[in-house]
């Protein structure tokens, strides 16, 4: 019995995965999302707009790896053989210029991108274009805010709720009263992300004219701006203000840090509000701490100057080599609508870049600092926009790390030379 | 298994020797025909990449910009020679693999002598225990090492406190001694086993009597060790020395995961997957890659040539 058995079950299998395969041509094409990592919000989004296409396309998610850095490169392999199965991806914006000057991502129609633009915050629109093109679709936004312990701020006179702080001030501030500030001294993307909203914050740029051939590129690191910045990277790293885990401190460890005793001021990203929530209703967090958290604007290099919070998120780009490109448009037009915008920043806790979503109430409700983030995405500056960006970003890791070596005499100018000889093809990272 | 039977006469030995080498011959030929499909395999598999890497080496070429790609000749191996990157991730690759293979190769012996004595009943409880971390993916030992050894989840801080330089705020991968520390501390407990494995092997094949008669003469445990074990086990120890060396100049996994290459720990496969995988720069990377292989021929060579380790010999064919 078991053998005759075993090989009916062989042959049907076998008879099913057939007509799976032959049922593709049939029905409405199937869309592949590239999705990055999330709590589920993107496969729900994806349902929910092949509903509402009343079977015009079906959109499916396929899942990227964890890491930035490892999407891309996973991404880039796939779209430099011309893979056809990549209809929409889930783009990180540093990535954007390298895709586009490498022709992976199909063309925006003008009608579709003055839509996708509309009432969006400007911060995440700078991130979306490549050579005054809108090339991928602004999904959703993400900034930096300051956060603070109310007990310490206050101990130092401080209100950066309604006055603005400056980086001196909370540098002072954690002095004083021993405490640690919470910001990221790894060496990955995190260092980049605050190496250049400093930089950007004194009014300087990393790359000051970015859409130059290779070999013309110029850097923007031996100025004022640069030295500020580094002065500042080093002095916390120097002073040991970073805490004793500073050199491999990443977003999430500097939330515990910021959670423990010692915690006084950090800059990062909205997830960290959920996050703590879910910390003290799971018994691990002193329920009073919550009471005790603060948020404000990104703290300011110079008194009275406007800071350029970090600005991330995600947008969707559509993949050229895909076989039903105007349903990937129709598709990502619906992905973003304002209702899934605010569906997705409720559910996943990732902040919407069209600055409707934010008036939804079930938003107000979950981000009770929601007005700040829209604010603070409006004021945010882009990182460096070239197609060279993991050289960049890597000779920067390279040189501005460990954070207690960054000297503003000395770092700026050896990334200037590595990263300078690096895009000429003289070095290697 | 074939049992040896001195020929009477010389005659006999003739026949023998021509019924040998008739058998030989099949042999010989049944070998290529089991050894042939295999061979072909590697040579699609290994030898076909290589010719590939060597060729895209000699051009600038990057995978978003493949309409930029030109002929550089020998230009991307300049770039890398000429370059204090390479020759730093070289000497902490060599660094790396001394120390892991020299306490590899004691801490192996010791516990391929503990496997051999072992008693009847314990043995294969032991060699099972032992190999265990040798079974480990090596992306999970890593992770495993690191987790322990972090700041912020670690538990060997709040363990090993006690002891002098290790506090609660000692951050292992800050700097670079401690970095490489937990890197080789990691390398030797994952692959220990291996090498202890073919130890054993070693061991096993010395000749009983020796070890007896070496005893009648009133021979100490040490003299027998080094008079009569370790010689009649070099060939094994070479091989055992080879294999570790090669892998560990690979090194990858424990880098990769528990420092990305800060503090100065950067290695020479490391520097490879940089350049080709993160970059996307194809001819500089296999130019990196075809220098790391030229690195393990040349270790090879060395090991067969200048230490004469015969690889048939360790296998007990000879």
């Amino acid at each position: 019995m078991g053998r005759r058995s075993a090989t009916l079950a062989v042959a049907s299998l076998m008879v099913l995965g057939l007509a799976a395969c032959g049922g593709g041509d049939d029905g409405p094409p199937t869309l592949t999302w590239y999705i990055n990592p999330d709590d589920g919000g993107q496969a729900e989004l994806a349902a929910r707009c092949t509903d509402s296409a009343d079977g015009a396309y079906r959109i499916e998610t396929s899942l990227l790896p964890r890491e930035a850095s490892a999407q891309r490169e996973q991404l880039a392999r796939r779209l430099a053989a011309n893979d056809s199965s990549i209809d929409l991806i889930s783009l990180d914006p540093p990535f954007i210029p390298e895709f586009a000057e490498a022709g992976f991502l199909a063309e925006i129609p003008d009608d579709v991108a003055d839509a996708v633009t509309e009432n969006v915050v400007q911060g995440a629109i700078d991130g979306a274009t490549w050579k005054d093109e809108l090339v991928t679709v602004p999904f959703w936004a993400n900034t930096q805010l300051l956060w603070y312990r109310k007990s310490v701020a206050e101990a130092a006179g401080l209100d950066p709720e309604n006055e603005p702080v400056t980086w001196q001030q909370i540098i002072d501030a954690a002095a004083q009263q021993d405490k640690y500030l919470g910001v990221q001294g790894i060496r990955a993307e995190a260092l980049t992300v605050w190496i250049n909203a400093l930089v950007a914050s004194a009014g300087g740029e990393i790359i000051t004219n970015p859409e130059a051939d290779v070999a013309d590129v110029q850097l923007g690191l031996e100025s004022e701006a640069g030295q500020q910045a580094a002065e500042i990277i080093g002095t916390i790293g120097r002073e040991g203000l970073g805490g004793p885990g500073f050199a491999n401190e990443d977003e999430n460890a500097s939330m515990l840090l910021f959670q423990g005793d010692q915690g006084s001021f950090m800059v990062n990203w909205p997830f960290v509000w959920a996050a703590t929530l879910a910390g003290v209703e799971a018994g691990n967090l002193d329920s009073g701490l919550v009471d005790d958290i603060g948020w404000a604007m990104y703290p300011s290099v110079a008194e009275g100057e406007e800071a350029r919070p970090p600005y991330g998120g995600i947008n969707l780009g559509i993949g050229a080599f895909g076989d039903h490109v105007d349903e990937a448009l129709d598709a990502a037009q619906c992905i973003v609508s304002v209702e899934n915008q605010a569906f997705y920043m409720v559910t996943n806790g990732n902040p919407a870049s069209n600055t409707e979503a934010y008036d939804d109430p079930e938003v107000q409700k979950a981000f009770p600092m929601a007005d700040l983030i829209r604010e603070s995405l409006e004021q945010a500056g882009p990182r460096p926009q070239t197609p060279y960006y993991n050289e960049v970003s890597t000779g920067l890791q390279n040189t501005w790390h460990p954070p207690s070596s960054v000297q503003p005499d000395s770092t700026p100018e050896a990334a200037t030379t590595l990263i300078t000889e690096v895009l000429k093809g003289e070095r290697l990272l | 298994m074939t049992t040896t039977r001195v020929p009477d006469s010389a005659a006999e030995q003739e026949a023998v020797a021509a019924a040998l080498s008739d058998r030989a011959r099949a042999e010989r030929r049944l070998g290529w025909w089991l050894a042939g499909p295999a061979f072909v395999v590697m040579l699609l598999v290994t030898a076909y990449p290589i010719v590939q890497a060597f060729y895209d080496s000699l051009f600038q070429f990057r995978l978003t910009d493949p309409d930029a790609r030109e002929f550089n000749w020998l230009g991307n191996y300049w770039v890398v020679l000429t370059d204090s990157v390479w020759w730093q991730a070289v000497g902490v690759t060599v660094l790396i693999t001394a120390i892991t293979v020299a306490v590899e190769a004691v801490l192996g012996f010791a516990l391929a002598l503990v496997m051999h004595r072992a008693l009847r009943t314990l043995r294969p409880v032991l060699r099972t225990a032992i190999l265990v971390p040798y079974a480990i993916i090596t992306v999970v030992s890593a992770f495993a090492w690191f987790y322990a050894f972090d700041i912020s989840t670690g538990f060997v801080n709040s363990w090993f406190d006690w002891l002098p330089g290790i506090g609660a705020d000692t951050n292992w991968f800050g700097e670079f001694s401690t970095s490489v520390t937990v890197i080789i501390a990691s390398e030797i407990w994952k692959t220990t086993p291996f090498i202890s494995l073919l130890l054993l092997a070693g061991l096993a094949q010395v000749p009983e009597d020796l070890q007896e008669a070496a005893k009648v003469d009133g021979a100490t445990w040490w003299q027998r060790m080094y008079k009569v074990t370790i010689p009649n086990m070099k060939a094994a120890i070479m091989v055992a020395l080879l294999f570790r060396t090669l892998d560990a100049f690979r090194i990858f996994d424990n880098v990769f995961i528990m420092t990305q290459g800060s503090n100065n720990t950067e290695v020479v496969s490391f520097l490879a997957y940089r350049q080709t995988i993160s970059r996307l720069e194809i001819g500089l990377g296999s130019a990196v890659s075809v220098l790391l292989f030229l690195c393990v021929v040349l270790i090879s060579f060395t090991f067969i040539k200048l230490f004469k380790v015969d690889l048939a010999s360790a296998r007990g064919e000879r």
